[in-house]
């Protein structure tokens, strides 16, 4: 299989690394060669992150190239925008419809853009999705990202049931329910 | 079938050391490398792993140890090899017993630094083999391999990795751990006392020692040569390698495991059969400079550039001319920021309303430079603001600095901060340092200290104890301050800024992030009191933002309830509420 490209991108302290975790055991249960790449460090005192993983054949970089990534995985809007250029002309965008103000925006330096969503539209397929109105109903409002990660599901290599099980044995034991319930949630919207 | 595990860059190099049958390491946290010691805990019964307070006495306690007869690991960021110089210099003369092996972390692209330096000049410089992996599984082998390459030629080796290699991750297949008999020590001065009379007859040992690696690398395994399509040939390594392999899979390539020092033979037979050669290497041309000198004509940096990370796409541009033309919208950045509830932030408010300028460090509170805080002037390098302070000092006088003190974090201070305090000590100068004191190394994932009373793999001791550390000193006008207290801050800083004499003051309040830290309690905007002043919101706290019609909102699920904003508030129309 050629190397498919996913990225995942958010503002640090959004989960951005526990949903690579994920994706990466998926790829390994399903016996592909994968690479991921994370950022730690400053960025994630609420910074923009970003995060890659690529998995197929043979994989030999590990990042996604500007213009390559197949899926993007984006935990709100703005991210979406700043990174939407990864995206390919046929890839495909899920989007945590929700606002959080940079900096610059909050001290007036800066205006928050409008109508993001509405924007990418009009070159690329779109799924949005309000994951914290969401994740309220599933019970728990810091399970947004995985509920955006099972509306990503859909487009990826992956079984409903690969899906649980790698979540299972990669979440915290305490928090394997209730991001099952949240992953569910996001597949079947 | 051997177990195969994802895993990051750091994680495969601590799997490695433990299966080198490594038994000491010493490390100083500092991002990219920090993760290595943190998975080497995971081996505790194996390996003894540290803390040091900084990276010289981290390579230091690694010597030591290779001088006992084991194999010892030494790991931190480039900067942090800076300060580890001294030991490298003399350390790459006495060589080892038990094999040693530093990994130094370069930052190409600055995603944690302050500046883009180029570990491999230093190595060059000190005479150290350098061996560089181009991913995870690659890392784990290097190192089980440079521990052979260090007892083989007596040398330290360095494992250099960088920003991406160290937070990538890829399948390792998991080998057992060796288990390696500890070497006898004898006494031999000529080896280890590095005194002129040895040092110089050992320079003449570590000249031969280069030319003889040198030239067992043009046979070593980690540098292959796949000759492919021979228009053209890339020398590379690292993960630029896995550029190359992405970008152009039909060129010719000479991949470098060990760039430290070069297999001139294998170069120039390589660089004979290819008609254009091209070294891609990220940062400084240390490759492509070498080469050139042998005489053989390349691009390298005439095409590429010295900053930054390299990628795919950058090869395709300049190599093929492929512009795919794609261009990033304009929007607004997304800064890293101080957390909801973090002490630095206090603290910067209260200097922020004094009017103060501050020479900073290096930690979270960097962040302290920027806007809405905007108090930090100047940041170099750990331990700098206190020395940097005292030398405004010096030449301007003390008036010069009454309106300025000097701000570094705890661990930052037991680093090399306290050896700046010495000296403003013993040349009697006067300033105002003030110790942000949040109980841990924070900005690089919560790492222990000498002052936090916990160490990394031997459970708790007792805590160095700032106070009594700096009244030892000599300094009378120690003052504790809860960091949260806004006019306890701004009444001590006040007075001491204008007082003849160092005081130090220590903002003590853990790091909002810390596990231990528990909150219970939010603060809730009371509309019809808000007067839509905007004081609150000066701080810059990310958990509040401001309505249209200028009144706040606090969001409860990001505030930790530290009352700042409720300090700042002069209409009480901020509470306090069970959470």
């Amino acid at each position: 299989m050629e190397t498919r490209n996913i990225m995942i991108v958010g503002v640090g302290g959004q989960g951005t690394l526990l949903t690579s975790r994920i994706l990466g055991g998926l790829a390994i249960r399903a016996g592909y060669d994968v690479k991921l790449s994370e950022v730690h460090g400053m960025a994630q005192r609420g910074g923009s992150v970003v995060t890659f993983v690529r998995y197929g054949d043979k994989v030999e970089e590990p990042i996604v190239e500007e213009g390559c990534a197949d899926v993007l995985i984006a935990f709100e809007r703005l991210e979406a925008l700043r990174y939407i250029h990864y995206l390919r002309k046929d890839g495909v965008l899920i989007v945590n419809d929700t606002r959080i103000d940079p900096m610059p925006v909050v001290m007036g330096a800066a205006e928050y853009p409008k109508n993001i969503i509405e924007g990418i539209e009009k070159d690329h397929t779109v799924y949005k999705v309000d994951a914290g109105y969401e994740a309220q109903i599933v019970g728990n409002p810091r399970c947004f990202n995985v509920i955006v990660l099972g509306m990503a599901a859909r487009h990826m290599d992956y079984s409903y049931e690969d899906w649980m099980a790698v979540i299972e044995t990669t979440v915290p034991p305490k928090t394997i329910e209730i991001n099952k319930k949240a992953f569910d949630r996001g597949w079947n919207l | 079938m051997a177990e195969k595990k994802l895993m990051l860059g750091n994680e495969a190099i601590a799997r490695g050391a433990w299966e080198a049958g490594v038994k000491v390491s010493s490390a100083y946290p500092g991002t990219p490398s920090t993760e290595i010691s943190e998975t080497l805990v995971k081996y505790k019964d194996d390996i003894y792993s540290e803390w040091a307070p900084n990276e010289k006495v981290a390579t230091e306690v690694a010597l030591g140890a290779s001088m006992s007869g084991v194999r010892s690991l030494v790991s931190m960021k480039m900067v942090g090899f800076n300060v580890a110089a001294d030991p490298v210099y003399s350390g790459s003369y006495t060589g080892v017993n038990g094999g040693m092996v530093m990994v130094v972390a370069d930052d190409p692209g600055i995603y944690s630094s302050q500046n883009e330096q180029d570990t491999r000049q230093i190595c060059r410089a000190a005479h150290i083999p350098v061996l560089e992996p181009s991913d995870s599984a690659e890392a784990k082998e290097y190192t089980k391999l440079a521990y052979e390459i260090s007892e083989k030629y007596d040398t330290i080796v360095v494992l250099r990795t960088t920003t991406r290699l160290a937070h990538s991750q890829c399948l390792v297949e998991l080998g057992d751990r060796q288990e390696i008999a500890d070497k006898t020590y004898e006494r031999n001065p000529a080896k280890w006392v590095m005194m002129p009379g040895n040092a110089i007859k050992k320079h003449v040992v570590v000249e031969k020692r280069d030319i003889t690696i040198a030239e067992d690398a043009c046979e070593c395994p980690l540098n292959t040569v796949e000759y492919n399509d021979l228009s053209i040939g890339y020398i590379t390594s690292d993960i630029p390698y896995t550029y190359v392999k992405e970008a152009h899979p039909s060129a010719s390539v000479l991949k470098l495991g060990m760039t430290n020092p070069l297999p001139e033979k294998l170069i120039r037979e390589f660089a004979g059969k290819v008609d254009r050669l091209v070294i891609f290497e990220e940062l400084e041309p240390v490759i492509e400079e070498q080469v050139r000198a042998m005489g053989i004509p390349c691009d390298g940096k005439n095409i590429f550039t010295r900053q930054g990370e390299y990628s795919a796409n950058m090869l395709r541009k300049v190599i093929f001319g492929e512009d795919k033309e794609v261009c990033a919208a304009q929007v607004p950045a997304r800064p890293p920021i101080l957390c909801p509830g973090c002490p630095h932030r206090s603290v910067f408010t209260a200097l922020k309303k004094l009017k103060l300028h501050a020479a900073g460090d290096i930690g979270c509170y960097t962040l302290g430079a920027v806007p809405p805080l905007s108090v930090i002037d100047t940041t170099v390098c750990m331990g700098s603001s206190i020395s940097t302070l005292h030398g405004m000092e010096k030449a301007k006088g003390k008036e010069y600095i009454q309106n300025w003190v000097a701000v570094i974090g705890d661990s930052t201070f037991m680093h090399t901060g306290i050896n700046s305090l010495m000296n403003m000590v013993y040349n009697n100068a006067t300033g105002t340092v003030i110790i942000l004191d949040n109980s841990t190394t924070a900005m690089t994932g919560h790492q222990d200290h000498p002052g936090t009373g916990m160490t990394l793999s031997q459970g708790a001791v007792t805590p160095i104890n700032f106070e009594a550390l700096i009244r030892s000193l000599g300094i009378e006008n120690v003052f504790v301050i809860n960091a949260f207290d806004q006019d306890a801050l701004k009444s001590r800083i006040k007075e001491e800024v204008k007082a003849d004499h160092i005081s130090v003051i220590i903002a003590k309040a853990p790091c909002a992030l810390l596990k231990s830290n528990h909150f219970d309690k939010v603060c809730v905007p009371v509309a019809d009191k808000c007067m839509r002043c905007g004081q609150c919101l000066s701080a810059g706290c990310p958990a509040l933002t401001k309505n249209a019609d200028e009144t706040i909102s606090i969001d409860t699920t990001r505030c930790n309830g530290c009352t700042l904003c409720m300090q700042l508030c002069k209409f009480n129309a901020i509470r306090l509420e069970e959470d």
